[in-house]
Order: structure tokens, then C-alpha cells, then sequence
């Protein structure tokens, strides 16, 4: 909400990210088309042409379940106590690549003496958070492999607070199902609440000892080595925790919820 | 059932059990569809990342885009898993693998190698594999089986720390992953031409006999 107004200030920069919503369905139209397509030609499949709409929808709503499926088992095989391996500094992957669904120079830019980090739902304590007060608390760091969804990898150095220390100091109710973020890019993702509560979910502040630069999700990303980089929220503005599923910006259009690794 | 039915329904020719019992021809064709389907969709979510200078024509690819092609791959996963758990299980259980695919020794190997490429390589008993079948075919249960592992590893590094190190850690399993793929599709290619040039080993495989 707060966003919104704020965005209203610049009728350039709301022009630009209304276009972006609109267009973004469209762009992303044809290829679940050519997805569903293809998803028919093979296999012999296409002989379900006689009812092409319903046998298309009942493809996808199977593999849709299935990853719904996976979702649970994920749930069940994440081990609370296994941690994600650690590396020397010496093979931090350099430049660590930029990653996210626009080029690095649209990365928005957050003003530090503007930001608040808000805190929502299932929380005792919902003040808003500076930047220095984050800051000000205890910091724990790790070395750690970031997992693409699309398979390449790279080892980075992040720094913060420890995601489950922020959760117990907001008054969080852990025993809620899912932590929700949502981000200057109009980016959202969600997490179980299990991963949140993991040692190494860390809201990150730094990259590599610096301030956590612009491209890499300034002021604030949520790091989980135990999730797929998609996972990750980068520029987050808004925590809230939440019985009921939030979804996410890749998750709602295919993309695995759990992509746990 | 009638006794008098039966000579008309079995000629006694074929009284002899089917070359391939039921369990085999089913979990074959499942196994089939299943390394068909994460074949297709591995080689899309390959293309959105690839490990080598290529990548594989859309065309042959299944899911469209990434996201569909994960969707695939993580649902046939439990068909090739699952089914392949149950094939291991009934040949160990009844005996099949060794009495199929043992012995076996290189000399054999060698032997039967070289009597097939000079076109000596007798088929008239289906019933039995020579030494180079039996072979291929245990070659590609290990390779299946190598798949599935360095697959887990590609799915859940963290939780499968052991499996993980084993592979000699993520960025190792996706090379694993790969090779192991290109020696299934290799075994696939010469299967299908040895089929192709043995029809009736098909017709055993769909039909029993």
C-alpha cells in the first residue's frame, strides 16, 4: 500500500511498471501455449485432439498436482539440521552473476533514508524496520552455493541476521505455515516456515563485506542455501507471516513452491 | 473353462511360457514412456542452461519452456523411479537377473562381439541372451540407477549430503547426470536398430511371444 503512494510520486516510473504488469501475462501467454502444444505432439499424445481444450487443461492440472506432490515430499525430506556446505573465500565465484526477469540496469533502486522494512499478519511486534536497526543487530555470515532452477551455480559470500533470530525478536508465530516477502520489483515469493527457521535462512545485508550492492537485491534479501535461487527475494520490502499460501511471482506460473534444494 | 477351448486358444506349440513374462513387457513399456518423457524434458531444461557449447533443437524437447519442462521431468521421475525399483525388485525376487543376464565374462563378451559384427551371431532361441546383450542390459540398469542418483543429488544437494559428496559435489552430479544420459540415449539408438533388424524380438517384448 505504502509502495503504491509512493510510486505515484513518479507518473514515469508507475507508467513504466503498469506496462510491465500488463504485458507480462502476454509475454508469458505464448510460451504456456507452445508448452501445451508440444506437451501434445509427443508421445503420441495428439491423438487427444478430439478434445484438445479439456485434454490440454487435464495435463497440465496433473502435472500442476504432482507438484503440489513434490511440495509435500519436499517438506518431508528437508532435514532442519542439514546444513548446505561452506567454501573458502578462495572460490567465491567472481563477478557473481546477475540474475532476475529484467536486465541489471532496470534493478530499482531503493532510497536507504526511505526505507522501512514492514512486517505483517502473524506477528506480535509489526513496527517497521530501518535499515540501521538491522544493522545493529547480531550478524552471522556464510560462504555459500546459490542453485539456479535453470542448473548453473555459483558460490557467494553473504552477511546478516540470522532469519530465525528476527523472527523470535518480531514475535513471529512459527507455528504459522508460510513467511511471505514482497519486493521493490514487484517481485513475491513465500517460504515454508520450517526453511525460515533454518540456521543458514539469513536476511542479508551485505555481499562479500560490502553493503549489499543494488544488483545483488539492495537494501535487503532473504539467502537460503537450502532453497533455489528463485527463492530468494532480493530488494525485500514487506515480511509477512501467514496460514494461508501467498503463492509467488514464478511459483504462480509453474514454477515448483517448494524449489528446495 | 473348458479343456476342449484350450488347444484352439494354445496351440501346443506355445505351450512354452511367454520369452518375457507379463511384469517384464509392462515394466518395460512403462520404463520406456518414462525415460522417453525425462529424456525430452531433460534435454529443455538442459537448453536453459547448457553445460557444453549446444544445445538441443526445441523441436525434440518437451515442455515448452522451462518451467513445463521441470514439471514434466519431476513427474516422470516417479515413474522411472518407482517403476524401475519394481523391476529390480521381481528379477532379483524371482531369480530372472541371474538366470538371465549371468554369467557373463569378457571373453564371452569379446566372443559374441565379434561372431555379431561378422553376422554369425545366431538368434533362434529368444529365450537367451548372449553375452553382449546381457551386457547392454546390465550396463543400463547401472546407468538408470545412475541417473536416478546423481538426479537425487541435482533435485536435493543439502539433503543428500552423502550422495552429494559421493558425485563429487553439485557441479559434478550435473556432468554425471549428463554423461549418464548420453550413454542411456547411446544404449537406446542401438537397441532400437537392433530391434529394427530382429523384428521379432519386438513382437516378444509387446506380446509375450
Amino acid at each position: 500500500m505504502e509502495k503504491r503512494s509512493r510510486l505515484s510520486a513518479s507518473d514515469a516510473d508507475l507508467a513504466l511498471r503498469e506496462a510491465r504488469r500488463l504485458l507480462t501475462p502476454r509475454i508469458e501467454r505464448p510460451e504456456r501455449r507452445a508448452f501445451l502444444t508440444r506437451t501434445l505432439s509427443l508421445g503420441g499424445l495428439a491423438l487427444l485432439s478430439g478434445c484438445e481444450i479439456t485434454g490440454q487443461a487435464g495435463v497440465e492440472q496433473a502435472l500442476s498436482a504432482v507438484s503440489r506432490f513434490n511440495d509435500k515430499v519436499q517438506g518431508w525430506l528437508f532435514d532442519p539440521d542439514a546444513l548446505a556446505p561452506t567454501y573458502p573465500a578462495s572460490m567465491i565465484t567472481r563477478p557473481f552473476p546477475f540474475n532476475a526477469y529484467y536486465g541489471v540496469e532496470d534493478a530499482p533502486e531503493v532510497n536507504e533514508a526511505d526505507y522501512r522494512l514492514e512486517i505483517a499478519g502473524r506477528v506480535a511486534d509489526r513496527r517497521p524496520w530501518r535499515l540501521a536497526d538491522l544493522r545493529a543487530l547480531p550478524q552471522a555470515e556464510q560462504i555459500t552455493r546459490h542453485i539456479c532452477v535453470e542448473g548453473w551455480s555459483a558460490i557467494g559470500r553473504w552477511g546478516g541476521v540470522r532469519f530465525s533470530d528476527f523472527l523470535a525478536r518480531i514475535g513471529a508465530d512459527t507455528g504459522a505455515r508460510y513467511v511471505g516477502f514482497k519486493c521493490a520489483d514487484d517481485y513475491y515469493t513465500s517460504i515454508d516456515m520450517a526453511t525460515a527457521l533454518h540456521p543458514q535462512t539469513l536476511l542479508t545485508l551485505s555481499y562479500d563485506g560490502r553493503t549489499l550492492p543494488r544488483e545483488y537485491g539492495f537494501p535487503m534479501k532473504l539467502r537460503m542455501p537450502t532453497k533455489l535461487g528463485y527463492k530468494n527475494p532480493k530488494h525485500v520490502q514487506a515480511i509477512f507471516v501467514t496460514n494461508a499460501y501467498p503463492g509467488g511471482y514464478w511459483e504462480d506460473q509453474g514454477y515448483n513452491w517448494f524449489g528446495g534444494s | 473353462m473348458s479343456p476342449t477351448a484350450v488347444p484352439a486358444i494354445h496351440p501346443p506349440a506355445s505351450r512354452l511360457p511367454p520369452v518375457h513374462p507379463a511384469w517384464v513387457r509392462m515394466s518395460h513399456a512403462l520404463n520406456a514412456l518414462a525415460v522417453l518423457v525425462m529424456v525430452a524434458s531433460g534435454w529443455r531444461i538442459y537448453n536453459a542452461s547448457p553445460l557444453f557449447g549446444f544445445t538441443f533443437p526445441e523441436a525434440v524437447t518437451l515442455g515448452g519452456w522451462l518451467a513445463g519442462a521441470l514439471q514434466w521431468h519431476f513427474a516422470a521421475m516417479w515413474l522411472l523411479a518407482g517403476n524401475g525399483a519394481a523391476y529390480l525388485a521381481l528379477n532379483l525376487a524371482t531369480g530372472r537377473l541371474f538366470r538371465r543376464f549371468l554369467p557373463l565374462s569378457p571373453r564371452g563378451v569379446l566372443r559374441d562381439l565379434a561372431a555379431a559384427l561378422r553376422g554369425r551371431l545366431a538368434h533362434d532361441d529368444p529365450r537367451r541372451y548372449n553375452q553382449v546383450q546381457r551386457l547392454a542390459y546390465l550396463f543400463v540398469m547401472v546407468d538408470v540407477a545412475l541417473l536416478v542418483v546423481s538426479g537425487l543429488v541435482l533435485w536435493k544437494s543439502v539433503q543428500f549430503g552423502m550422495l552429494r559428496e559421493l558425485m563429487g559435489g553439485y557441479e559434478m552430479a550435473r556432468r554425471v547426470h549428463f554423461a549418464a544420459m548420453a550413454a542411456l540415449v547411446g544404449f537406446v539408438v542401438v537397441h532400437l536398430a537392433m530391434v529394427a533388424l530382429v523384428p521379432r524380438t519386438l513382437r516378444a517384448m509387446v506380446l509375450g511371444r
